[in-house]
Parts: structure tokens; sequence; C-alpha cells
């Protein structure tokens, strides 16, 4: 087909950042999926509570010092996370390398609080089916915080590289401080079922 | 020995124990109304069908050669066109969800069960308990005697999987769940013998896992449940008496109870009265003598992978032990 | 612009078009080598390679469906015994679905949405061959358990307690739940991809209005997927649980419910079928507007119904469980929901006879099938609604009576789209026309096969044959029947047969097509036959819905990158341009994560620690996927 040229295009950049970023859309997309499957994994919780004559079954109800301490360093790590994704977002190479260390340590600090919070559940996997789905639910978070680790981890090694300074690179970090708000975002209503439905 | 055998096993024996078992030959009073809601939405789906189709064939032949038609005219008239059937579309939806609704307001209408049965699903037959006043009274295996005319409530429960009971010449179907009690009325409006077959995927013979449901005019019934009532009848010829003691000496007891014996196995189906049963094998074969023999000597050929070991018995054994079972009225 | 930028610059504004045409050829093909083919991230290439991995699992998937009307032609036949019968009737339902009806949308779409959107490829590139290569290792995994005879026997639908730890003997229905895993990770993947191509990478000019519909269908779709799937990973994750572990949420001893799977597992399963649906709707709407020569009667009203599908269909699910017992009233809502969804689904269809109607219909092979698929879709509708009824559903539910509604809505529905698709499209993937004589043969067969096979299933379902059962009674009046749709079975598969064999002499030595061959008026239509690897030498700007009709010439824009993978982003609604974006080169680690990811989840069939150890290969081929590699495409 014969073709007429009707508009020129080579003055946009050639890497849009934010809701103009493919990557964006993906990191967002990933967000529903997972989130889905959280919803759903709270949707049987509550499920499984409403067929059991006693809730918890079995089991006394979790201790609360695990879960809340770790929901309080979580809500505590969005303050740095918010500046990471603001110093990506200008370019600014030095605070985002240590920024990314900073929520590096973030990262690993909720794992260490959270090998005490299976065993405060006082109650097995195996035992029945109160204790499978607080341990599902603490699971399906827990290989967020460590995914989402990995990844800050890795990132955080790129932006020593020669790799690092350019738009690309930045809007991989302000996705992944994006990603890191959903990880926390999504761990209240699982906390808020674990350790506080029970004791309505 | 009960010498009176109810007339309509005589003739369920004759016709094979086939029984109806078809959502078209309705005999209870839910299967009618379900069989009228059918032929309502069958014939409502059979019209809008030919409707569609006949404007389809319309359209595609008449116009083959016709100019592309974009006179703004034509679009409006379209649109007008294409909207009434989207209203009218909405308007028969509704109203078919009303009949089934309505449907649903007749069944549970017909009024309260006057007697419960509990039916308890396993793989792959059915154990079928009678209650007096709450208690176990008898039990009996892939056959429910029912009065007609009287609304038989079933409770249905689960020793294993998911299955489902249905006998479509009845009622509809309702599942046994593990975990949960089910229930499902029944009502047979004259006498008859109605097929049935699990109808949820249970394993291996999911296939052979029918019942029988036979609706007996009231005297018949009761001669019926009284003689289930009775413990096990006491052989009164050699060959019997050999039987039964090697029933009782091999593993069979182990399994199978036989009241006013002391086989007391809950595991297998109560053969107490096996010898009043219409069939054997959840429906596999009509109960003779030779075909309980058959069953005996080979359960895996019959029937695989079902729960009932082969157990060794020598020819003689076999004979007796058969007869014996087929005595067992 | 840093210097870098400046030094691979090259755009195609002053170049003319043989130039364009050498420098994007350089760039963006796929060397025809070995390592080419395991590394390329064309989306032509993976969509053609996916299309033909589905087809050959529709193939297998019919050669066990007659073995099992083999088995059923007779009563108490002893042809297939009771074990190998119920691998044989789950590996169907499960191929089907997973690893044929899905898939092969998706794989349509994966080649077609980034033509049809006037981009150079799809975005995600690499994620889209990885999710082959998880879709190809899932079908391999599922089809080598049932060749050793440990395939799964519980139902494509896997009903617990029967495939939970008690009763569900040995590893199948593990195997079961882990390929589930593997085509869910693939859908999910493509249906990204599809969203943000859709959104993002559509041409100047082609604003939400303007959207071809098998586009739309495409969008509504895979948010169905993503909000679909999650549930059906959930559920199989917490079977291998109960199963592998120990856990205890199917068990109704410990607190556990046997329902729960049913809800979880329907809550994909019904807007599953929607999923395979809507696709071939757009497929319908494609082929009426180029066989009528006029768009799509009521084109805002044919994206509403798409759209009111995608929603009513998460709330039907209930309908699978009419008969488990539930409180009335709730199934009374799901009565209404399962019978409302017609009413988009019947506005589609006066549409299209609207758009018949009024445009000059020419009956080509396309065009056949989508007569077939009106004639039989509608009755499958009928039937959706008769079965929608919880009454009426109490008789018929699992029998052959809901056999005949689900394959006439499926063949019908998904199924004759999908040919009719594969003739119009067939020229464009090949560059050869399929046999258009073939093709009036192929319909025929497979119409009347059809039709013959599966409506007398309805009287036996009425007539009390239940479902999912390897013989029957010789008492039952049944064995006439049976051995009608035997019979008629062989006609369907000859159907089935002769396209198979027109596609591969026309690929071979069809007629040659040029770029538009039909006359169609959509973007893929602007290129050769098969198209470049790089699509459009210059991206396409478009001004109405039917660009090819509407313009003599194509109107395009200039100014991308020719030295680099590039290709242009624009804001979702009215599609402005936005940005030049780099699109990814060939790369091998999609092969090796999807090789790390299948060694882990066949391993987790065995022992769950198979997660922790095998996390590290996954890790590794991750870093290797995302580790920038100096190219111009890495660093903006």
């Amino acid at each position: 087909m014969k073709e007429r040229v009707v508009c020129d295009v080579s003055t946009l950049t050639s890497h849009a950042s934010g809701a103009a970023s493919p990557a964006w859309w993906g990191t967002l997309a990933f967000m529903v999926i997972e989130g889905t499957g959280f919803a759903l994994a709270i949707v049987m919780y509550l499920y499984l509570m409403s067929i059991a004559p006693a809730w918890p079954i079995d089991a006394p109800r979790p201790d609360l010092w695990a879960g809340t301490a770790i929901t309080v360093l979580l809500l505590a790590s969005l303050v740095p996370n918010f500046l990471v994704s603001r110093w990506a977002k200008r370019r600014d190479l030095p605070k985002a390398r240590a920024g990314l260390l900073v929520m590096s340590c973030l990262g690993i600090a909720p794992l260490l609080i959270r090998i005490h919070e299976f065993p405060a559940l006082h109650v097995g996997w195996d035992r029945n089916a109160y204790g499978s789905i607080v341990w599902l639910l603490l699971g399906l978070h827990t290989s967020h915080v460590l995914t989402d680790l990995a990844e800050t981890l890795v990132l955080t090694c790129l932006m020593f590289t020669r790799h690092s300074d350019n738009a690309r690179r930045h809007d991989d970090v302000a996705d992944n401080a994006m990603y890191w708000n959903f990880v926390v975002v999504a761990w209240l209503p699982i906390y808020g079922c674990i350790y506080w439905v029970p004791r309505l | 020995m009960n010498g009176k055998i109810p007339l309509i096993f005589v003739i369920g024996t004759l016709a094979g124990c086939a029984g109806t078992q078809s959502a078209l030959d309705v005999h209870g009073e839910p299967a009618v109304h379900l069989r009228q809601l059918m032929l309502i939405l069958i014939f409502v789906g059979v019209t809008v069908w030919v409707i569609v189709v006949a404007a389809l064939a319309y359209a595609v032949l008449h116009h083959r050669s016709s100019p592309i038609d974009r006179a703004a005219r034509s679009d409006r008239r379209a649109r007008f066109i294409v909207t009434s059937l989207v209203v009218a579309t909405a308007v028969i939806i509704a109203g078919l969800t009303v009949a089934s609704f309505y449907t649903t307001r007749l069944i549970d209408g017909i009024g309260e069960p006057e007697m419960t049965v509990v039916v308890r699903g396993e793989q792959w037959w059915w154990r079928v308990t009678y209650l007096q006043d709450g208690q176990s009274a008898f039990q009996t295996a892939n056959e429910i005697h029912i009065p007609v005319g009287t609304r038989v409530r079933l409770q249905l429960e689960s020793a294993d999987v998911v299955h489902s009971f249905w006998v479509p010449s009845l009622a509809g179907k309702q599942d046994l769940v593990p975990g949960r009690t089910n229930t499902l009325t029944i009502h047979a409006d004259r006498p008859g013998v109605y097929r049935g077959q699990c109808a949820e995927f249970c394993g291996l013979q999911h296939s052979h896992m029918a019942l029988l449901v036979m609706a007996d005019d009231e005297a018949s019934y009761r001669r019926w449940y009284a003689s289930q009532l009775a413990e096990s009848l006491v052989p009164d010829q050699p060959e019997l008496a050999r039987g039964k003691a090697a029933f009782l000496r091999k593993p069979c007891a182990a399994c199978h109870r036989v009241r006013g014996t002391t086989a007391d196995g809950t595991t297998g189906p109560d053969l107490t009265h096996v010898g009043s049963r219409g069939t054997i094998g959840a429906g596999l074969f009509d109960r003779t003598r030779g075909t309980l023999a058959a069953w005996i000597a080979d359960p895996q050929t019959l029937k695989p992978g079902n729960n009932m070991p082969a157990v060794p018995l020598t020819s003689d054994e076999l004979r007796s032990v058969s007869a014996y079972l087929e005595s067992l009225k | 612009m840093t210097a870098h930028d400046r030094a691979n610059d090259l755009r195609d504004t002053d170049l003319d078009l043989a130039d364009v045409d050498r420098h994007l050829t350089a760039i963006w093909r796929t060397p025809r080598s070995f390592w080419g083919a395991l590394s390329t991230v064309d989306h032509k290439i993976i969509g053609r390679r996916y299309i033909v991995t589905a087809f050959v699992f529709l193939f297998l998937g019919g050669i066990l469906s007659l073995l099992m009307r083999l088995q059923l032609s007779r009563a108490e036949a002893r042809f297939i015994g009771p074990d190998r019968y119920n691998q044989i009737f789950t590996m169907h339902g499960t191929n089907m679905m997973f690893l044929f009806a899905v898939p092969v949308m998706e794989a349509i779409a994966v080649y077609l949405v980034p033509l049809m959107v006037g981009t150079r490829n799809i975005a995600f590139p690499r994620l889209n061959a990885f999710s082959y290569w998880m879709f190809l290792a899932g079908g391999i995994v599922l089809w080598a358990a049932f060749i050793i005879d440990a395939g799964p026997d519980v139902g494509w639908f896997a009903y617990v307690p029967l495939s939970g730890p008690q009763y569900g003997v040995g590893k199948r229905a593990d195997i079961w739940a882990q390929m589930i895993t593997f085509t869910e990770v693939s859908a999910l993947a493509v249906s990204v991809e599809l969203v943000v191509t859709i959104l993002k990478q559509r041409a100047p000019g082609m604003s939400l209005d303007r959207v071809p519909l098998f586009v739309w269908s495409m969008l509504v779709t895979s948010f169905m997927v993503i909000l679909a799937m999650p549930a059906v990973m959930i559920a199989s994750t917490s079977l291998i649980l109960d199963r592998l572990v120990g856990t205890q949420f199917f068990n109704p001893a410990e607190g556990g419910d046997v329902l729960l799977w049913q809800h979880l597992f329907w809550f994909f399963g019904h807007p599953e079928v929607y999923i395979i649906f809507l696709p071939a709707v757009g497929m319908v709407s494609t082929i009426v507007t180029t066989f009528t020569r006029r768009p799509v009667f009521g084109y805002l009203s044919m994206v509403m119904a798409l759209v009111s599908t995608g929603v009513l269909a998460f709330g039907l699910w209930v309908h699978h469980m009419f008969v488990a017992g539930l409180p009335r009233l709730g199934e009374s809502f799901f009565t209404a929901s399962s019978m409302a969804i017609a009413v988009p689904a019947g506005l589609q269809i006066f549409c299209w006879l609207a758009t018949i109607w009024l445009g000059r219909p020419v009956c080509k092979t396309p065009l056949l099938f989508v007569f077939g698929f009106i004639i039989t879709f509608v009755i499958g509708g009928m039937t959706g609604v008769m079965v929608a009824s919880v009454p009426f559903d109490t008789q018929v539910h699992d029998t052959y009576f809901v056999v005949a509604h689900f394959h006439y809505v499926l063949v019908g529905g998904a199924v004759f789209p999908l040919l009719g698709a594969i003739y119009y499209w067939f020229p464009k993937f090949t560059g050869r026309t399929m046999s258009e004589n073939l093709g009036h043969w192929v319909f025929a067969l497979v119409f009347t096969g059809f039709h013959l096979t599966f409506f007398p299933m309805h009287v036996l379902g009425l007539a009390g044959m239940p479902r999912r059962v390897y013989t029957y009674q010789p008492e039952l009046a049944w064995s006439g029947l049976n051995l009608m749709i035997s019979l008629s079975a062989l006609v369907l598969a000859s159907g089935f047969l002769l396209f198979a064999i027109d596609v591969v002499r026309s690929a071979r030595t069809g007629p040659v097509a040029g770029p538009n061959p039909w006359g169609a008026p959509t973007l893929e239509w602007a290129t050769a036959s098969p198209p470049a690897p790089y699509n459009f030498a210059r991206i396409p700007v478009v001004r109405s819905g039917e660009p090819l009709w509407d313009d003599e010439e194509l109107c395009v824009a200039t100014g991308l990158c020719v030295d680099r993978r590039e290709l242009l982003v624009s804001t979702v609604a009215s599609s402005t341009p936005q940005a030049r974006e780099s699109s990814p080169r060939d790369s091998i680690w999609p092969l090796l994560a999807a090789v790390a990811a299948s060694m882990v989840l066949v391993w987790s069939i065995f022992t769950p620690w198979a997660v922790v150890w095998g996390s590290i290969p996954i890790a590794i081929a991750l870093i290797g996927w995302f580790w920038p590699k100096g190219v111009p495409e890495d660093e903006s």
C-alpha cells in the first residue's frame, strides 16, 4: 500500500516514565494478579471461619507481638521507600544508591521478625484447616517479601555498575519501590485477618 | 421362609429389574413438575433458534448480491429492530427465570416428608438405613422401598467422596458430600421400579453404582418392611446350613453383617435379606444364585477396583454359600 | 539526548523505503538458526509456534475422544478398562481446556494484536517467549504422565476428596495440579502482555472507539484471565499442599470443606469458558466485517456486550454446584445471573445478523464457519438457559445433556470461529491461501459430524445417562444412540483430518497471497504476507476503525530509530504518541528461566523442598534475563 507521512515523532523522548512506560503497567498488572490471589486467600479464611463451630479451631489466638512489630516496621519502611522513589524519578544517582541500600536492609529485617511469627501462631499447618489457612496467608506474604527483597538486592548491585545512570534504570528503581508499597499494603488486611479477626 | 413375594417384585425380576431411568418418563410429583418446566424451556429454545436461523438464512440468501446498505434510515430501522429484539430477549429471560423459581416453589411445596431413610454413598454402592424413632431399624443396600404416594425424605451422606443420588423418574438429583448432610424428598405416584445411578464421578466404578427405588402399594410395603426388620432366616436345608457355616468361617463375616448370626462386619453391605433384593453389585446383575456365585468367585473381574477382595472358596463352598445367601429373603 | 543516544540514532525520517526496510530487517530479524529459534522474541514466530502446538494438542485430544466413543459404542464393552478410561476422559477435558482452548486463543492474539494495533512487537517480548516454553513444558509433563499410565484420573475439575490425599492415590492428581500452574503462568503472562500492548502501544489516532472488535475482545479476555486464574492457582496450590505436606483445607474432619474446592475451582472455571468464548466472538466480528464489506452494526453495543459478558461471567459460578446442597436463595440468584448473561450474547447475535442483512455477504469459507457458529452456538445458548434453571439442572446436571450443552457452546461458539479464523488469517501467517474448495468440504464434514455426534446426547441425558461413565448396562435403552454417536464422531474426525491436510498442503503449495487477499479493513492487512520481522516500516496513523477501507494510502508516522529496536508508546484513551520505547532483543534467558521453573514445578510434585532449593536456579535465570546487556535498547 502506498504510504503518506502525516506526523513526525522524532522529538519524543526515547524512554517514558511512570504511566507512559510499559514496565510500569506490567508492575501494576502483577500487583493486580497477586492482589487477587491475596484476596482469595482471605476469602478462604473467612469461609472456613464461617463453617467452623469455634475459631480458631483447637488452637489459641496467635500472639500479637511479632505480627504487630512487623506491621510497624513495614509501615515505617514506606517512608524511605517513598524517598527512594522520588530520588529515582529525579535521576539522583547517589541518593538512589543510598536509598536502595537502606531498603535492602529494610527488606531483610521483616524476615527476621517473620521467623518468630510462624511459631507465634501456635498451630501447625497440618493440624487443621485453621492452621492450614493461617500458614498459607503468612507464607504467601512471606514469599512476596522474599521476592521483592531479591529484586531490591539485584537492583542495588546494578546501581553500582556502569549500567546505572540512565532513565530506564531509575524507572526500574521507582517501579520496584511501587511494588514494595503493594507488599506493605497487602499485609494490612492479612494482619487484620490473622491477628484480629479471632479476637472479634 | 416367606412365601409371599411382592407381585411388583416378580414383574421387576422378569423385566430384568431394568426399571425406568428417564427424566421424561416421570412418576413422581417432583419429576412431574420438572418435566413441565423442561417442556416450556425446550419449546422456547426451539422457537428462538428457528427464528434466528430463519433470519440468518434470509439475510444471506437475499442480500448476497444487493449493494451495501449504508442509508441512515436503514441504520435507524436496524437499531430499532435490534433494540426490540434485545428487550424481547430480556423479557423472555425474565419470564423463564420466573418459571424456574415457580417450579422450585412447587417442588418445595409438595408437603412435609412422612418418613426418613438415610442413604450413605460409598465407593461404589449405596448403604440404605431405615430409621425407627430416630434409631437405625435395619440396613439394606442399593435398593429403597417406598410406599406409593408417600413423601420420603432421603438423608444423604457420604462415607468417602462426593456421590450424587439420581432417580430421574422420581426427582432431580442431589449430591452426597462428605462432611455435610443433604436431603432430597422423593415421591412415587404409582407402583413401579425406578432405577437410579450415581451422578457424580466417584472413581473407578462410578459407572456401576446404580440403585433401585421400588414403590409398593401399602400392603406390600408393610410386608416388605416387616420382613426386613426381622432377623435373617435360619437355614432349613443341609446345603444352606453348610453355606452359612462357610460364610461365618471365611472372611465374609469380617465385612458383612447378617443379623441373627455372628457375622457383624460393617465395611460391606448388610446381607441379612440379600435374597430379597433385585440386583447385586449396585445394579450390576439381577440377583440369582448364579450371579451371587459369580460375584463371590471373582468380584474384581466383574467390577474392577471395587472393595471386595476375591475370597478363595472351594467349588462346594461357593455353591453352598451362594445358595445360603439366595435363601436370605 | 546524550552523546550515546546520538550515536545510535539513525531515524527513518530521511531514508527511503528500501533503506528503511534494510535497516529494520537487520535489527529486527531472527537469525534462521537453531539458536535463533530458541532465543527469538518475535511475536509472530512465537505466535505461530503457539498456534501449531495448540492444534497438536487439539488433535491429541480428538484421538482421546475417539477412544472414548469406541468404548461407549456398545453396552458393557471391554475395549478400555475403567482405570485407563478415567485417565482418558480426564485427559480429554484437561487437554482441551488448558492445553488447547485457552492457549490457541492467546496464540492467535499474540500473533495478530500487535499487527492490528499497528506496533512492531508485543509488550514484554521475552515474557512472551517464556510463556510459550512454559505452555509447552506443561503439556509435555501432562502427556508424558499419561503415556506412562500416571495420567490424572479425577476429571478435569479434580473434585476433592477423590483427588485428595486419601483417595487420590499416587502422583496423578499432583501432576494435574502442577500442570495447572504451568498453563496458568503462561496464560497470565500473555494476558499482561496483551493488556499493555492494547492500552499503550496502539497506533496514533487509534482511539478506543477505533479499536478493532477482535482487539477489544482480547482486552476483556485478558482482564478476565488476570482476575480468574489466581483462583485456580490458589485452588491447585491448596490441593498440592493437602496432598504433599498435610494441610487440611478440604478435609471436613479437621475443619476443612469439600465444597471449598468447588467454589474456588468454579470461580475460575466459569470465567474460563468465557475466556475461551470472547476471543472467538472477536474473530466472528472480524470475519463478518470483511465478508459483508461493512463494519459490524452497533460498535458501541458490541463493546458493551463484551465488557458486560466479562463482568457477568464472574457472577455465575455457583450454577456448577446447583445439586451440592447449597441454600435455595443463593442458588436462585445464580439462576437469574446465569440466565441474564444470555442478553449480551443475544445482543451480539442480533448485531451480526443486522450486519449481514445490511451488508453484502460473500460466502467464502470463513463466513461459512460464522454461519455454522450462529446455528450451533444458539442451540448451546438455549440449552445454557435451560441448565441455568436450578430445577431443570437437578435432572440434567452431570448427564450427557450437559456434555451436549458445553460442546455446543465450546465447539459451536469457539472452534467454528477458530476454524474460520484460520482460513481467514492463513494467508497472513504463511503468505499462501488455503483451498476454498477443501474449505467447503471441511465445513460440511465438521458441521454435519458435529451435530450428528452431539445432538443425540441431549436425548441421552434426558433418558438417564450420566457422565463420566466408562460403560452402561445393556438393559438401558442407550445402546442405539451411543452407537450412532460413535459412528458420527468419525465423520467429525474426518472433517478435522481434511482440515489438517488442507493446512499442510496449502502451507507448501497453496496459491501465493498478497498483503490483502480478502480486501479487509484492519491494519494487519497493510503488511506483507507474512509480515516483515518489523511489521510496519513506518508506524501507521489511523483516522477510523477501518483504515484500509477509508483511505487509498496508508497514513504513517516517521521519526523512529532504525538501528535499534524501537516502537511507539501512546496514551490509553486517545492514542496520542507519548514516547518512543525500546523493545528487547532476542534472548536465551526466557528459555533458561522456563527450564528452571519447569524443573522446580516437576520436582515439587515429589517434595516441598524443591521450592526452596529450586528458587536458586530460577533466581539466576531471572537475573540473567533482566541484567542489562549494554545494547542501546537496555540503556535508554
